[in-house]
């Protein structure tokens, strides 16, 4: 199946190649619109293809030798940091493309507001003055939006990210060391975001707790560059105490990469229960209705 | 398994590790990630997956086929044309949706039908002004009009209007699907999905009976499955079986919530010279032999609230009535009925039914319908769905309601309401098995296709450009196949 472009008829520019699906909108003249939405189609159909290329490459752990293409680069960049415990750069496969197509999309025209949203890692461009209003929904089987928080210009942050521990087959598209239903990270790019938001969601975690069933990644998908590493696949009944363990693990991770300047800010979730870490994070305007 | 490669060439290690075999593994090649997929999981897309160690599109894209025997052919590789185009009909079932955002990449297929060039446009619609008409045979007593009928304690419809022997339900609807909480609308959807693909939904109605509903299938009310449908109101029942009673019976009153009949006072009674019998029962008379209101709406006698047949009973009128005067008390289906005979003092004693008289008791049994619920979808194709198929919306509005493009749901043909807008009724049960999605919104997704000539298609602004061949459509979507419910008619010629 070849590359599917498409202009919504609300607006929007869908891109889908086979696992990626994005939604891209830019806000300017209809004539800078329209060109931004050119540029990007026009790369788009090489990005899977030259991945592709270097797959078993992005598949290894960390640290290995920098692969070639612009994408896989990135990926690779984003991921290093944490080459001290398990990761492969395929860990910010989707921010990377996210912030690769936006940039595209971006390059030379003159756009109030853009977006990339590669399955919910998101990059944006935000020109001066200019506003970006994110919903967060925990709960992919029943959404409804848990808050709201305000992106702006005037804040570093050029990309979000969200981790969680529904692997595929139980709705989700990859797998989770961890058990949080969901870890969204804001930082400088979408594939910084990306990285950190695994990480930090890997960290949400019971070890050895009998509620969790956990499976080798490769028993579910034998390609996967996880191996045969005990990936979550559900999770059982959790007391308060324990949700608060399972928070506190992955919230100390969050706090040291604020400490370090990896990310700007991190929310956990797990069984109702939120934790929202970073002084730079936008406020949440929680219990929202949609905008 | 091997299917079409996509012109970017993946790099030959990946190939390699492709082509080595594991048990049970099938590898893809619809992108060049090469997933190899275990049984019953999916790619690395989620729309491709290893169903019984087939690669098996997974969005269950799904075509007609005339003759179920061709089915086999079309699920196999495509390698050739062992069915011609007209034998198979590209469906709207999962030709487009995927979550978060439905891909508007309709199918635009054309087929030459007879030697002509022949255009189906095929697309999910979502639709959130979208609801079900349901109809519920049955004589008992659901609720009253207007009353909210709820599923898990969420208002997902309305009880309507009582049609002859059935009441209908009005259920779903944009108000309930967006219009109140997030629950409902969940709820909504829930209900609306499960009855449209034909499973069964347990409904309560405010102030009336807990309902079950599925298509196809007789309703259970309060715990009771219904049996009959009514052969016709209290007064129609004299007019039925008047003849049959006459020399049998001095008097026959049908007990109906909505029209309750009295024989010898009936029409049909006069026309026989019968005897009045001097017995008044309740209510509001609407004309000779015929009375509205005898008692309240329930789970009784023809639909009414009463356990005691004798309770409507008003007077008996000493000047008219006679000792020994035999009396019937039936309902509108035959499941209630007494036999009476008035003593001396003119009160109606219980007594043996005669065998002529119960002959013609199960008769009226006999000739009543099992009773059904019938779930009808309905919807609007609005602006976008129609944007999809021409750049010029409302030309196709016109050509569809000229009869230039016809409108079919999974294949099968629907009712066109007439007026603006394309908004159509279809009978769920003629449409292909689980024809129906939903999408988070919360919304239906239902399967649509406009089927019209090219040079039709081409005159309203249609997407010429982006027509493809049938045969490309088979071979690259690797669509499920499946056939039409028995006497639905194939859609093409």
């Amino acid at each position: 199946m070849t590359a599917q472009i498409a202009l919504l008829p609300d607006g929007r520019l869908h891109l889908q190649h086979g696992p990626i699906d994005c939604l891209c909108r830019a806000w300017g003249a209809p004539r800078e619109v329209h060109a931004a939405y050119t540029q990007a189609a026009a790369v788009f159909g090489d990005i899977l293809p030259t991945l592709c290329r270097e797959l078993k490459r992005l598949r290894a752990p960390l640290p290995s030798v920098p692969p070639e293409g612009a994408i896989a680069r990135a990926m690779h960049a984003a991921c290093a940091p944490y080459a001290d415990r398990f990761i492969t750069p395929m860990a910010a496969v989707a921010g990377a493309i996210a912030d690769y197509l936006l940039g595209v999309l971006c390059a030379g025209r003159d756009l109030a507001r853009a977006y990339v949203n590669d399955g919910g890692d998101i990059a944006f461009h935000l020109a001066a003055g200019q506003r970006l209003r994110c919903g967060l929904i925990a709960d992919l089987a029943a959404p409804a939006l848990d808050g709201i928080f305000v992106l702006d210009a005037a804040h570093p942050a050029r990309g979000i990210a969200t981790s969680g521990r529904a692997c595929k087959g139980k709705g989700g598209r990859s797998f989770s060391f961890g058990i949080a239903d969901a870890v969204t990270v804001l930082a400088r790019s979408a594939a910084a975001a990306d990285a950190a938001a695994t990480v930090i969601a890997n960290a949400v975690d019971l070890p050895g707790h009998p509620a969790i069933h956990r499976f080798p990644a490769s028993a579910i998908d034998p390609d996967s560059d996880l191996g045969d590493r005990a990936v979550t696949w559900d999770v059982g009944p959790l007391t308060t105490d324990e949700i608060d363990q399972a928070l506190d693990a992955g919230t100390r991770v969050a706090d040291a990469l604020i400490a370090a300047g990896r990310i700007d800010g991190a929310v956990l979730a797990l069984r109702g229960a939120f934790r929202v870490r970073g002084p730079a994070f936008p406020a949440i305007e929680s219990s929202m209705e949609a905008p | 398994m091997t299917t079409h490669a996509d012109p970017a060439a993946p790099e030959e290690s990946a190939l390699e590790a492709a082509k080595q075999v594991e048990p049970g593994i099938v590898t893809c090649d619809a992108c060049p990630v090469l997933c190899r997929i275990r049984p019953g999981k999916t790619g690395a897309c989620d729309r491709y997956g290893n169903i019984n160690g087939r690669l098996t599109r997974m969005d269950p894209f799904t075509v007609l086929a005339r003759q179920p025997e061709a089915v086999r052919f079309l699920e196999a590789d495509w390698t050739g044309n062992p069915i011609a185009a007209q034998d198979v009909f590209i469906t709207g079932i999962g030709a487009g949706t995927t979550y978060p955002d439905y891909k508007p990449a309709p199918f635009i297929v054309a087929a030459e039908i007879d030697g002509v060039d022949m255009v189906t446009v095929v697309t999910e619609g979502i639709f959130s002004y979208c609801g079900l008409k349901v109809k519920i045979d049955t004589d008992r007593h659901l609720g009253p009009e207007c009353a909210p009928v709820r599923a898990k304690g969420e208002q997902v419809g309305h009880v309507t209007t009582a049609e002859y022997g059935s009441q209908m339900l009005s259920l779903g609807g944009v108000r309930h699907l967006t219009g109140g909480s997030k629950r409902e609308g969940v709820v909504t959807c829930e209900t609306l999905l499960t009855l449209a693909n034909g499973g069964a939904v347990e409904l309560a109605i405010d102030g009336g009976a807990h309902v079950v509903v599925q298509a196809g299938a007789a309703p259970i009310v309060d715990g009771v499955p219904e049996q009959r449908m009514r052969v016709g109101c209290g007064s129609a029942t004299i007019g039925i079986f008047a003849n049959q009673w006459l020399g049998h019976a001095d008097e026959v009153i049908v007990v109906d919530d909505h029209i309750t009949g009295v024989l010898t006072e009936h029409q049909a009674g006069r026309f026989l010279n019968m005897r009045p019998s001097g017995i008044r029962v309740r209510g509001r008379r609407s004309t000779p032999g015929r009375y509205f209101q005898v008692a309240n709406p329930g789970p009784g006698w023809g639909g009414t609230d009463i356990a005691d047949p004798l309770t409507i009973i008003e007077r008996i009128d000493p000047k008219l009535a006679w000792p020994g005067l035999r009396l019937l008390m039936v309902s509108t289906t035959g499941e209630h009925a007494a036999w009476f005979v008035l003593d001396e003092a003119l009160r109606p004693k219980p007594a043996e039914m005669p065998p002529s008289i119960a002959a013609v008791v199960a008769r009226i049994g006999e000739n009543c319908e099992p009773a059904l619920c019938s779930v009808l979808f309905m919807a609007g194709a609005g602006g976008s769905l129609r944007a999809g198929t021409t750049e010029n919306p409302v030309l196709l509005t016109r050509a569809v309601h000229a009869g230039r493009a016809r409108v079919t749901a999974g294949g099968a043909p629907v009712y066109l309401w007439p007026g603006g807008g394309i908004t159509y009724m279809i009978d769920v049960t003629a449409m292909p098995a689980n024809a129906f999605g939903h999408v988070p919104t919360p919304a239906l997704v239902a399967p649509i296709e406009f089927t019209l000539s090219l040079a039709d298609y081409a005159q309203l602004g249609g997407h010429v450009g982006r027509v493809r061949r049938v045969e490309e459509v088979l071979a690259e979507a690797k669509p499920r196949a499946t056939t039409l419910p028995a006497d639905v008619p194939f859609p093409l010629p």
